[in-house]
């Protein structure tokens, strides 16, 4: 599945990284703990997230994440949008809540 | 080769900013990616710690052919418990720094998990070193 994908299937909204939506991913993380994320997240996941400081952009970039998508209509703060811009790490968001993009996703992929 | 960094404490916004240099570094010199992924989350495990419980540090990266040394040095109240520190799940983080999903009481486990070998010295109100080795496979 790719990025473009991914938004269409969540209504997600692109915060930044346009040019790598026709870029897969393999599966999705969802936690709020950056620690939780850092041990089990995998290369080339998209991780589903309500944290919105840029020390999300740090752990995306550490373990080269597909995407990061802010959940439940929160969007990220302005310095993680400058950081992500510099670093190259897809930012999406979506108003639907973690439990829905999740479910929509997770039915997408079967 | 020798690369110091230093970390502020409890400054946020540059957090990250050392583990993601040791990153690039060791993708530089052609270092395998899942030994560099392993490094990194180590590394920015330890930089969290010193930006979280110290009054600053630093961040050494030290590679030759047998292992990839990153050691991390603090000054600050050090760790009181380290056997209980090491427990999965126990935290000393403040609220407003678990708000922000930080201290989840997995920063040294996950070192741990990362590390081929883990060593840690610690004393109450000067300071803590953590040497992380990671054999090189190349």
């Amino acid at each position: 599945m790719t990025l473009k994908e991914l938004i269409d299937c969540i209504d997600g909204v692109v915060v930044n990284g346009h040019e790598r939506l026709a870029e897969k991913f393999n599966g999705v993380y969802i936690s709020d703990l950056l620690s939780d994320v850092m041990g089990h997240a995998q290369e080339g996941n998209v991780w589903l997230t309500i944290q919105t400081h840029n020390n999300v952009v740090a752990v995306a970039l550490l373990l080269n994440l597909a995407a990061v998508v802010f959940t439940a209509g929160n969007t990220p703060d302005a310095s993680t949008i400058e950081k992500g811009r510099e670093e190259g790490v897809v930012l999406l968001s979506t108003k639907l809540s973690t439990f829905e993009a999740a479910g929509r996703i997770y039915q997408k992929l079967q | 080769m020798i690369l110091e960094i230093p970390v502020e404490s409890y400054n946020f916004s540059a957090a990250g900013e050392a583990a993601s240099r040791v990153k690039k570094t060791l993708q530089r010199l052609g270092i395998d990616s899942q030994l560099i992924r392993r490094v990194a989350i180590a590394t920015y495990e330890a930089e969290m710690n010193i930006v979280i419980h110290s009054d600053g540090g630093k961040i050494i990266l030290q590679v030759d052919e047998e292992e990839i040394k990153v050691q991390a040095i603090d000054q600050g109240k050090g760790i009181a418990d380290l056997e209980l520190a090491m427990k999965e799940g126990y935290s000393t983080a403040p609220d407003e720094v678990r708000e922000m999903g930080f201290g989840a009481g997995m920063g040294l486990p996950n070192m741990k998990k990362c590390a081929d070998r883990l060593e840690i010295k610690s004393v109450v109100n000067e300071g803590t070193t953590v040497v992380m080795g990671f054999k090189n496979q190349s």
